[in-house]
C-alpha cells in the first residue's frame, strides 16, 4: 500500500469517524444492497399470491407490514421491489455515467466543436422540465423498463456532461498531463490514462449523488403509470395502489413502500455528500 | 435595453431546441404513427389514407415545418378520447396547474429564505442543524408519498382538511372567471366563502409541493447569506454601529437573494415535474392530470401538447429569472 492510498484511508476513516452520519448512510447502503441481492430469497411469503381471504388487513406479527387489497403480503413485496427499482436507478446511472461523463470529458480536452455540440445537446435537454422530459421519452419510445432506464439516463446527461467537462478542463493543461504529452502520448491515450483516472472519484461521487434522484424518477414514472407495470412488485406502483386507500384510513399499503423509497433516497444522499467529503475535502460543508 | 433584447433573441435556438425535440419524440412512437392514429380496427386503406392526411409519407424536414406551422396557428392536434382540441383543454386547465405550482412556490419562498437566514445568522445553533436536515431530507422525498401522507394526516385522522378531491369540493360552485386562479377569481367577486374553500382545497398540495422546494432554496440561502455575512461591507457597516437586524435584513439580505433568483430556475424545474405527481395525488384538474389520463389511455396528442406547453413555460420562467437577475444585480448587466 502507498502513502497516498494510506492517507486516503486515513482520511475515509477520519470522515467517517466525524460524521457518525455517513457510517449509517452506508450501514443502510448495505441493508439495501442484501434486499436487492436476495430478494426472494428472504420475502417470508410469494409477493405475487394474493388470497382474499387476508385481504387489507393491518400489520400481525404474521404480516409485519400488512397485507393488500388482494390479500398479498407487503414486506416481501417490499424486499421483493429493491431489486426491480435500484436495478433500474443503477443501470441508468451507469449508461449516463459513461455517456456524459466521455461527452464531457471530450468536449473539456479537444474544445471547440465538440465541446459546442456536447453543450447545445445539454442545453436542450436542459430546457426542459426533466421529470416531464421523462415522460415525454417514455410514452414516444414506449412503455417499458429499459426506455424509463433511457428516460432517466438522458435526463442525467447533462449533469455527468458538466462536471466532467469542468473538471477535464481544469486538468487538460496540467503538468503530468503537458509531461504525457511531451514524452510521445496521443490524445486518446492522454485522456484515458491521465486525465480520465483523475477525475473518477468526482464523477463516481456523482453517481451516487445521482442514485437518490434516479430512483425517485423512476418510482414517480411508475406512480403515474410509466414503466414497470401491475402486479410487478415495485415502490411506486405499490404506493399508487395504496393512494386509494389512504382515505379510508389502510395507511400501511402506501406507506411501507413508500417509506422505504424516501430512506433509499435519502441513504444515496448521504452516502453522496459522505463520498463527496472524501474524495474532495475542499467542497465539505 | 439592448441586453435585453439580445437575451430574447438568445432564448430562441433553446425554443427551436425544445420544438424540435417534441416533434422528434412525435416521430419516434413505437410502431407506425398513422396505425397508431387510425386505431385497432382500421384497414389498410384507412392507414395510407390517415398517412396521406398527416403528411406522414412526406420528407422528414417537410414534416418539421408543417408541425411548425400547425404551431403557429396554434394547432396541438385533437385528443382522441375526448374529441376536444389538445389546446382548448390546455388552456383551459393551465390556471389550475399555475395557481398550485405559484401557491406552493410562494409557501416555499416565505419558509425556506427566513429559515436560511436564521440558520446562517445563528451558525451552528439548533435552528441551523434544523435547516442542514430539512435541505438533505427535503430532496429525498418523493413527492406523491408525502401527499399521501398529509392527506392520510390532516384529512383522515384529523379532518381538518377537506376530501382531497380537485379545486373545490361540491358544494361549493366555480367563480366567475377572470385569471383563472380561484383564489384571486373568489375574492374579486368579494365571495369570502369561496375563497375559504378554494384554499383549504389548495393549502395540502401546495403544502407538498412547497415541501419540496424548500430544501434547495433554503440550502442556497444560507450559504449566500453566510458567503455575505463574511465580508467586509458587513463588517463595516457593523463596526459603524449600525443594527443587527438593519445590517442582515437590509444589508446583507439583499445581496445574499441575488443567488437564490438564479437558482429559482432548478427549482422551477423540479416544481413542474413535481407538480404532475401532486395533481395526480390530489386529482386536482389542471394540464398534469390531463397528460396522465392521456398517457392511461394512450391518447398521444395531448402528451405531446403538455410536453410542449411545460417546456416553453419552462423557457420562459427562465428568461425572465434572468431578466430579473440583470434588474436588480448590475454585473450580471455588465457581464453580458
Amino acid at each position: 500500500m502507498s502513502a497516498a492510498q494510506t492517507s486516503t484511508f486515513a482520511h475515509a476513516r477520519y470522515v467517517l469517524g466525524e460524521n457518525p452520519v455517513t457510517l449509517i448512510a452506508a450501514l443502510l447502503f448495505a441493508g439495501y444492497a442484501a434486499m436487492a441481492v436476495l430478494g426472494p430469497a428472504i420475502a417470508p411469503y410469494d409477493p405475487l399470491a394474493s388470497d382474499t381471504m387476508r385481504a387489507l388487513q393491518a400489520p400481525t406479527w404474521a404480516h409485519v407490514f400488512g397485507t393488500d387489497q388482494l390479500g398479498r403480503d407487503i414486506l416481501s413485496r417490499v424486499i421483493v421491489a429493491a431489486r426491480v427499482d435500484l436495478g433500474i436507478a443503477l443501470a441508468s446511472v451507469v449508461l449516463v455515467f459513461a455517456a456524459g461523463g466521455l461527452a464531457g470529458l471530450a468536449a473539456g480536452f479537444f474544445g471547440g466543436w465538440v465541446d459546442a455540440v456536447v453543450g447545445r445537446i445539454a442545453d436542450t435537454i436542459m430546457a426542459f422540465p426533466l421529470f416531464v422530459l421523462a415522460m415525454g421519452i417514455v410514452a414516444a419510445l414506449g412503455n417499458t423498463i429499459p426506455n424509463i432506464v433511457l428516460a432517466t439516463a438522458i435526463i442525467n446527461f447533462p449533469l455527468y456532461a458538466r462536471v466532467a467537462r469542468a473538471e477535464t478542463m481544469t486538468r487538460r493543461e496540467a503538468g503530468f498531463v503537458d509531461a504525457a504529452r511531451l514524452s510521445g502520448h496521443r490524445d486518446g491515450a492522454l485522456l484515458v490514462l491521465q486525465v480520465l483516472p483523475n477525475i473518477m472519484p468526482i464523477m463516481v461521487v456523482q453517481m451516487s449523488l445521482t442514485m437518490g434522484y434516479a430512483i425517485l424518477n423512476a418510482a414517480g414514472l411508475s406512480f403515474i403509470g410509466l414503466g414497470v407495470r401491475p402486479p410487478t412488485a415495485e415502490w411506486g406502483i405499490m404506493v399508487a395502489e395504496g393512494a386509494g386507500f389512504i382515505v379510508s384510513g389502510e395507511w400501511w399499503i402506501a406507506l411501507f413502500p413508500g417509506a422505504t423509497l424516501m430512506l433509499a433516497v435519502f441513504c444515496f444522499n448521504l452516502l453522496g455528500d459522505g463520498l463527496r467529503d472524501i474524495a474532495d475535502p475542499r467542497r465539505r460543508t | 435595453m439592448r441586453a435585453i433584447l439580445l437575451r430574447l433573441v438568445g432564448a430562441i435556438p433553446t425554443l427551436f431546441g425544445v420544438v424540435l425535440v417534441t416533434f422528434l419524440l412525435t416521430r419516434v412512437l413505437p410502431g407506425d404513427t398513422a396505425t397508431y392514429f387510425a386505431g385497432p380496427t382500421a384497414s389498410p386503406e384507412s392507414i395510407a389514407q390517415i398517412r396521406t392526411s398527416l403528411g406522414l409519407d412526406r420528407p422528414l424536414p417537410e414534416q418539421f415545418w408543417r408541425y411548425l406551422v400547425d404551431l403557429g396557428h396554434g394547432d396541438l392536434g385533437m385528443s382522441l378520447t375526448t374529441g376536444q382540441p389538445v389546446k382548448t383543454e390546455l388552456v383551459n386547465r393551465l390556471p389550475a396547474s399555475a395557481e398550485l405550482t405559484l401557491c406552493g412556490l410562494l409557501l416555499a419562498i416565505g419558509i425556506a429564505v427566513p429559515l436560511g437566514v436564521l440558520a446562517a445568522v445563528r451558525q451552528g445553533s439548533l435552528i441551523d442543524h434544523a435547516c442542514r436536515v430539512v435541505a438533505t431530507a427535503g430532496v429525498s422525498l418523493p413527492v406523491f408519498f408525502t401527499g399521501l401522507l398529509l392527506v392520510y394526516v390532516f384529512y383522515f385522522l384529523l379532518g381538518w382538511s377537506p376530501a382531497p378531491l380537485g379545486r373545490l369540493d361540491a358544494f361549493a360552485s366555480a367563480p366567475k372567471q377572470h385569471t383563472g386562479f380561484y383564489l384571486v377569481d373568489t375574492l374579486w367577486a368579494g365571495d369570502f366563502e369561496t375563497f375559504r374553500a378554494a384554499a383549504a382545497q389548495i393549502i395540502l398540495p401546495a403544502g407538498t409541493l412547497a415541501l419540496f422546494a424548500l430544501a434547495p432554496i433554503a440550502r442556497i440561502t444560507r450559504a449566500s447569506m453566510l458567503a455575505v455575512l463574511g465580508s467586509e461591507f458587513i463588517r463595516t457597516a457593523r463596526a459603524s454601529g449600525l443594527s443587527g437586524p438593519t445590517v442582515v435584513l437590509t444589508y446583507a439580505l439583499r445581496n445574499a437573494l441575488l443567488p437564490v433568483v438564479t437558482v429559482l430556475g432548478m427549482v422551477f424545474s423540479f416544481l413542474l415535474g413535481a407538480n404532475v405527481l401532486v395533481e395526480k395525488v390530489f386529482a386536482w384538474p389542471g394540464i398534469g392530470s390531463y397528460a396522465i389520463e392521456a398517457l392511461i389511455a394512450s391518447d398521444y396528442a395531448p402528451v405531446q401538447g403538455f410536453v410542449l406547453t411545460m417546456a416553453v413555460l419552462y423557457v420562459l420562467l427562465n428568461l425572465a429569472i434572468d431578466l430579473v437577475n440583470r434588474a436588480i444585480d448590475p454585473r450580471a448587466r455588465r457581464g453580458a
